[in-house]
């Protein structure tokens, strides 16, 4: 079974982001860059998938400029066998990437997609449903747990409330929510391996797609900084401040 | 930089750094009241091919050059306890490279292979009660007696001295100065070594311990290399040893930067930001200069040292100007956090008491410029 799995470009989640002074997005000057935690995620279970004997390969691929040759590498350092790139500019929107990875998806005719359920730079929790949508294929979101059985691909997912068991046909697409698994470090060893490992480069051209843009970012806008707290003496100050100053009670 | 291998270690880099984030950071604490790291972690970083990375790949290890061994480092610093790195370099650096560069391979076949797996922990003593900087005055002795050497003498400050499995230690085989020097292999449980752990103002995620020597009976078969050639083998190992401490230095003092800055941003005084003083936006411009001037140096060391040229000069500048550099980011970083750095809980004050050891160990600042003296034409 082959396992295609995407990959993301993105700010560390380590680094507090700042607007540019003129709004009109992230200040990604100096910032250092990591693949998709959820991402990371993914690629990660299609690995384990490997050594459990039930995948064959292990595809890693990503949409963007050059820089997102680091992130394809890192996912081969993690175990995964070979990555296409797909060449962009980066941010494009989520219906772009969708279709980009459909071409992928054509082209290569792997059992399984695994995907982030989002990136944590843009938020937006929907490649891997255009995805669905766009391929037709059954989607389970928001994996906290996968097994394959045969033809089928039983699939955990994590609600409001709960969790809730899926039974999807296989070829099937995936997205990973964080419990699904504990991703490895890169083995010294693997590290070594991954830069001999084939990594393809595809332009949207070659997928058919046409790159257009229906969104326009008007404006980033860091949160509004919060005063300081402070530590209330007792029960009554605390009910007088949410009465008088806090105005909620 | 090694740019023939930029992208393999980046990723090392960043492996390492995750795994300090998730596997040692929050222990750190953890480790220093309990003066050493725990066992696992040696296993853990084997595990991933991170302790054996210069070691042979015929014994398990990673058969890398010394940037491999650097990137690592300068990862493990990042923790924000010396201590950690000390010890594990301790063990796969100086106590083993020793062992693979001088040793048989039927000591590298037991050795080696158990240091890349983390089965055996490491320890290289040299350093004696009455002989630090002057190797050669040492007084450990071995004597041969049949198939083995029965040891005497005591050896001071050896990092991982109790946790050790095995101690590379160096002993008086021969006549008195550096030509009666050997290198024997004394494992932890010998009869006759008793070792004891000593307490320290900083470092303290490493053990450091004092080891007793009384009839410690050796096979000959765990010398390395040839009798009484052991002072060129210690200043062989002293090589990569001060490349370790120049890293060391360089990356603890990067952080010290990086914790002063956010202060400096964060505390207010005088209704403004530290950073909002002149004096302290100029203070901080010259820590982070000299920071990128000591990476530099150190930078053509290690690239001098992995091209096999002859480097012990720019080595020592780079182990004197990096340990010396760190201690006095240390002070300057301590002072824009006032009071603060004098508290056990402040990270800060932690980092400027782990700076206190770097200019001593693996030779101190003053035996650097004396070998730089000597290498380069100012003696008379
Ligand atoms: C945390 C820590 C870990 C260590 N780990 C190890 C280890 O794992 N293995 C090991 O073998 N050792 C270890 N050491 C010991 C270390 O290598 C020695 O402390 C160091 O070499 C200095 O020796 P000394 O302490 O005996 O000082 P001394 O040699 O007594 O020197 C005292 C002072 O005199 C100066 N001095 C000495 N000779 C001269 C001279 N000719 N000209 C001018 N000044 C001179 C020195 O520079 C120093 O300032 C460690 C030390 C520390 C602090």
């Amino acid at each position: 079974m082959k396992v295609l799995v995407a990959v993301k470009r993105v700010v560390d989640y380590n680094v507090k982001v700042r607007a540019k002074a003129d709004g009109s997005d992230v200040d990604l000057n100096n910032v250092k860059m990591a693949i998709n935690p959820f991402c990371e995620i993914a690629v990660e279970e299609a690995v384990r998938l490997k050594e459990a004997g039930v995948a064959t390969e292990v595809i890693a691929v990503s949409v963007g400029g050059k820089a997102c040759q680091e992130q394809i590498r890192t996912a081969l350092a993690l175990g995964a066998d070979r990555g296409i790139q797909v060449e962009t500019e980066s941010g494009v929107e989520p219906l772009v990437v969708a279709k980009l990875l459909k071409g992928v998806v054509d082209k290569e005719q792997p059992q399984l997609v695994i995907l982030g359920k989002q990136s944590i730079d843009g938020d937006n929790n929907q490649t891997g449903q255009m995805l669905g949508a766009l391929t037709g294929m059954p989607q389970g979101t928001f994996a906290s747990e996968i097994t394959v059985n045969g033809e089928k691909l039983k699939v955990t997912r994590e609600i409001d409330g709960g969790l809730q068991t899926l039974s999807l046909s296989l070829p099937a697409i995936v997205t990973t929510d964080l419990r699904l698994n504990e991703p490895r470090y890169a083995s010294l060893p693997n590290i070594m391996k991954a830069k001999k490992k084939q990594l393809d480069v595809l332009t949207p051209a070659d997928l058919g797609v046409e790159v257009t843009r229906h969104l326009t970012q008007v404006k980033v806008q860091p949160p509004a900084e919060r005063q300081a707290g402070i530590k209330v003496e007792d029960v009554a100050q605390l009910v007088d401040k949410l009465k008088n100053e806090a105005k909620v009670i | 930089m090694d740019s023939s291998h930029s992208e393999e270690l980046q990723l090392l880099r960043r492996s390492v750094a995750e795994f300090v984030d998730r596997e040692i950071r929050p222990h750190t604490m953890e480790w220093e009241q309990q003066g050493a790291v725990p066992r696992e972690l040696f296993s853990k970083l084997a595990a991933l091919g991170f302790l054996g990375v210069r070691l042979s790949p015929e014994y398990g290890g990673g058969g890398q050059n010394f940037w491999f061994t650097a990137a690592l480092v300068q990862e493990l610093v990042r923790c924000g306890s010396i201590g950690v790195a000390v010890s594990v370099m301790a063990h796969a650096e100086f106590a083993t490279m020793l062992i693979q560069r001088g040793g048989s391979s039927a000591l590298q076949d037991k050795y080696v292979r158990a240091a890349c797996a983390g089965r055996m922990i490491g320890a290289l003593g040299v350093s004696e009660p009455d002989a630090g900087s002057d190797v050669a005055a040492l007084r450990t002795r071995a004597v041969r007696d049949g198939d083995d050497y029965v040891i005497d003498g005591a050896k001071l400050y050896i990092s991982n001295g109790t946790i050790a499995d095995y101690i590379t230690t160096a002993v008086r085989t021969g006549g008195p100065g550096h030509r009666g020097i050997s290198i024997i292999v004394v494992p932890g449980d010998c009869r006759g070594l008793t070792r004891k752990r000593l307490r320290k103002i900083g470092t303290h995620a490493a053990d450091t311990a004092e080891l007793h020597f009384d009839h410690c009976r050796v096979p000959a078969a765990n010398l390395v290399g040839a009798e009484n050639d052991g002072f060129r083998l210690i200043m062989a190992g002293f090589e990569g040893e001060r490349l370790v401490l120049a890293t060391i230095a360089c990356s603890h003092a990067r952080l010290m930067f990086e914790e002063a800055r956010k202060w400096g941003h964060d505390r207010t005084a005088f209704a403004q930001p530290l950073l909002g003083f002149q004096v302290w936006q100029h203070r901080l411009a010259d820590v982070l200069t000299r920071i990128e001037a000591a990476q530099t140096l150190t930078d053509r060391a290690i690239d001098q040292y992995v091209q096999g040229n002859e480097a012990a000069s720019l080595i020592s500048m780079a182990k004197l100007y990096a340990t010396e550099m760190a201690l006095d980011t240390a002070r300057e970083c301590a002072q824009l956090y006032g009071g603060l750095s004098h508290m056990e809980e402040c990270l800060m004050g932690r980092l400027y008491r782990d700076s206190l050891a770097l200019t001593i160990g693996a030779g101190t600042s003053e035996m650097m410029r004396g070998i730089i003296a000597r290498a380069n034409d100012l003696t008379a």
